[in-house]
């Protein structure tokens, strides 16, 4: 089991260890197929370049996937995830090719709370953007 | 045609308990890249306190896409769904969710406002167990690029 960071050994302004995530087209068609949403523009470059896309782009929800595994694996087993959300504000362009595309994760300590809970403040960048903003976590750590 | 603003502050039914099963928990985790045991082995999550495997944090996407959207697709609301994005998502949860429960999910159209040349469409959707325990409460918010004309 992986190990179990302990409230008492978090510290406000900590960062966390930073992640980065492989994104291809199979990933995508994975993520279409789990979560139910097959929408073209997910999968399908001739319907993505028409309705304006670069090329075909990742889910939302699969970049804020990303930065909820990174926020769970670094709470750990015990760690309980109390608020997860996010701002989409550029796209993650996947492009056809044998490497696919990346999320960059980081994450900072923002502020220790009652309850053994800690606020986190996230970024996620693919390809030099911000993808997500204002992204946040509050967890209960053992 | 814009959005339908008599639908602002509308609840709509629950939609059909789902059961949330270890199998498609995995699924989900296999296709977000996450290989954590407490999202596959029955043993690792109870030995970290649950009582069966748990879901990640944004598996309840997958119980309103089951529940068919039911809220936005509406077709008297007047979405235009090839012109939305995914403005801003975020969940609350009182605890996990975890194999084996039963949910349904009751969303709310909260705000419909317009910003500029889009309009903004956010909703909260509660899910809960079928005696009414509330597990978790998800805030969405879509745009409608050129909504408002």
């Amino acid at each position: 089991m992986a190990d179990q960071i302990r409230f008492a050994d978090v510290e406000t302004g900590a960062e966390l260890p930073e992640a980065s995530y492989p994104v291809t087209r199979l990933s995508l068609v994975k993520y279409c197929g789990a979560s139910g949403d097959f929408n073209p523009i997910h999968w399908n470059e001739r319907i993505a370049k028409a309705v304006g896309l670069p090329d075909v782009i990742a889910h939302g929800m699969f970049t804020m996937a990303e930065t909820g595994r990174f926020v769970t694996d670094w709470a750990g087993p015990q760690g309980a995830v109390l608020e997860l959300g996010v701002r989409f504000s550029s796209m993650v362009v996947v492009p056809d090719d044998d490497t696919g595309a990346s999320v960059e994760v980081t994450g900072v300590v923002e502020e220790k709370l009652d309850g053994n809970r800690v606020r986190l403040t996230l970024t996620a960048r693919s390809n030099g953007s911000k993808v997500l903003t204002r992204s946040r976590a509050v967890v209960r750590l053992p | 045609m814009p959005i339908n603003r008599d639908f602002l502050g509308r609840t709509f039914p629950p939609s059909d308990p789902y059961e949330i099963s270890r199998v498609k928990i995995r699924d989900f985790a296999d296709a977000i890249g996450d290989p954590s045991p407490v999202f596959r082995d029955v043993a690792a999550a109870q030995a970290a306190g649950y009582p069966d495997v748990i879901a990640p944090p944004t598996f309840p996407i997958v119980i309103t896409a089951a529940a068919g959207n039911r809220a936005a697709t509406d077709p008297e609301l007047g979405v235009n769904y090839a012109m939305v994005v995914h403005g801003e998502q975020s969940f609350s949860y009182v605890r996990p969710m975890v194999a084996g429960d039963v949910v349904t999910a009751q969303t709310t159209i909260t705000d419909i406002r317009d910003a500029g040349r889009n309009t903004l469409l956010t909703n909260t959707t509660e899910f809960r167990t079928l005696d009414g325990e509330l597990v978790c409460t998800a805030h969405s918010t879509l745009v409608e690029r050129g909504g408002a004309g």
